[in-house]
């Protein structure tokens, strides 16, 4: 579902990443761990077509992402720890703005359901500049989820959200992953990573240092990797 | 039939933000505003110089309004990355870059509408039967002047000081419009003959051509990375 051959990127005298090859897929949950600067944002940039590779190529569904970008972007869901979200729309409006943008069959049912699971129906038709946080990023959630992606990119999800939140969050990826949507998210949090995803990646320095199934990786064999360089 | 879709639905969510928020509006309203107030002070009421120069003032008026919306304009869309979100949908870059320039427009238009009148009060300048034409050159100088400054601002919004780098990118660039609008304004307020006023006209559609297109080919460079 995602693939990439030899995949890099510099900032001008800064290698990002040095040259990335890997493979999931379909319905993997898969995290990306390191510290800061390993290049964790600039891998998910690259596979949602928003940056340019230096060499080699990213792949999704098979369309690749500089060829077709088109087809990609219809298969991509992206949530970052910026949400994307109109503040000066209603949490539904947001939703049935990138709907259209989609060309979502059925939109006002699959906006309704969203915001139902995601527990915001009874705030739908509140201005997003007046949620929290989590509220803000669970909208973020079913934005993204809206279309029905095929891939989920998420990066950093979890920033700056309470435990519930999380959980809520948690329990929407796993069912997304099981309903086969492969999910590729960046985190900060080791034991997260571990007990939720199925499989690690571990950048350091632009490389790929550890890449396997997630109950294969100790903590101890992560932990050196997130010191920032 | 999807294009035209998300074209609207584009512009649709800028006025809708716009008229919740007013802050693009309001902020090009006060200035041009109190732009042609001041300069109403500067001249005798009914001089001939104060004719005279009432289409400069007019062009700076909407010139600099125009600027303080289009940085604006374009800053809204960077916060909580909404340009990114934009960028991530399935939509031509070009459909992107025409809705937001029809919807620069449209903001820039508003204004003028708004003081066109009023600077007419104040300036006592006689239209007359030329209001169509005069309706016209402000199409042009507008369109113009935001196709160009749409670039510019997606350009801007991602240096450090953007209100500053703006301007100083905008104005060189949009001189032969400006000069034309103003040209053809002044010629119209002049009561002078269409043929006068034609070939600045003539320069005016060249300039908003020759730049939509080059804007519209280069608006996909801009905006991604």
């Amino acid at each position: 579902m995602i693939l990439t051959r030899d995949l890099r990127k510099s900032f001008g005298p800064v290698q990002a990443l040095a040259g990335l090859s890997f493979a999931m897929a379909e319905g993997e949950l898969a995290a990306l761990l390191g510290a800061n600067g390993a290049g964790k944002s600039t891998l998910l940039r690259l596979i949602s077509g928003l940056s340019r590779p230096s060499s080699g190529s990213a792949e999704v569904a098979g369309f690749d992402v500089r060829r077709q970008p088109q087809e990609v972007r219809r298969r991509i869901g992206v949530v970052s720890h910026q949400t994307f979200l109109y503040e000066d729309l209603s949490a539904e409006e947001n939703l049935h703005f990138y709907g259209r943008m989609y060309s979502v069959a059925g939109l006002q049912e699959r906006s309704d359901e969203l915001l139902a699971m995601m527990e915001l129906w009874p705030r739908r038709t509140d201005l997003v500049r007046t949620f929290s946080r989590g509220m803000q990023q669970r909208l973020a959630l079913a934005r993204a989820m809206l279309h029905q992606p095929t891939v989920l990119l998420l990066d950093e999800p979890f920033t700056g959200l309470d435990l519930h939140a999380i959980d809520l969050l948690t329990s929407f990826i796993e069912e997304a992953s099981a309903g086969r949507v492969t999910v590729l998210m960046t985190l900060h949090d080791p034991d997260y990573a571990l007990a939720h995803s199925r499989r690690l990646f571990v950048l350091h320095q632009g490389r790929l240092v550890i890449d396997q199934p997630s109950e294969q990786v100790r903590k101890g064999d992560i932990l050196p990797f997130f010191r920032e360089k | 039939m999807q294009t035209l879709t998300q074209f609207y639905t584009i512009l649709h969510k800028d006025l809708l933000q716009e008229l919740r928020s007013k802050e693009i509006i309001t902020a090009m309203l006060v200035f041009s505003l109190t732009v042609v107030v001041i300069f109403n002070f500067v001249f005798d009421p009914g001089s001939a110089e104060m004719r005279t120069t009432a289409p400069g003032i007019l062009w700076v008026a909407f010139i600099f309004a125009g600027n303080l919306g289009l940085s604006r304009a374009f800053a809204r869309e960077q916060e909580n990355s909404m340009m990114q979100g934009l960028l991530l949908c399935p939509v031509d870059r070009s459909l992107l870059f025409t809705a937001k320039v029809i919807g620069n427009i449209l903001f820039i238009g508003l204004v003028e509408i708004i003081t066109l009148p009023v600077m007419i009060i104040f300036f006592d300048l006689a239209v007359g039967r030329a209001w169509p034409l005069l309706l016209a050159i402000l199409f042009l100088g507008t369109a113009g002047f935001a196709t160009v400054g749409t670039i510019f601002s997606a350009i801007s919004a991602n240096t450090r000081s953007r209100e500053v780098m703006l301007p100083i990118m905008l104005f060189p660039v949009t001189v032969p419009i400006i000069l034309a609008a103003i040209k053809s304004t002044s010629y119209l307020l002049a009561g002078r003959e269409t043929a006068d006023i034609w070939p600045w006209l003539r320069l005016l559609i060249g300039f908003d051509v020759l730049y939509f297109f080059v804007c519209f080919l280069l608006y996909e460079y801009v905006v991604e990375e």
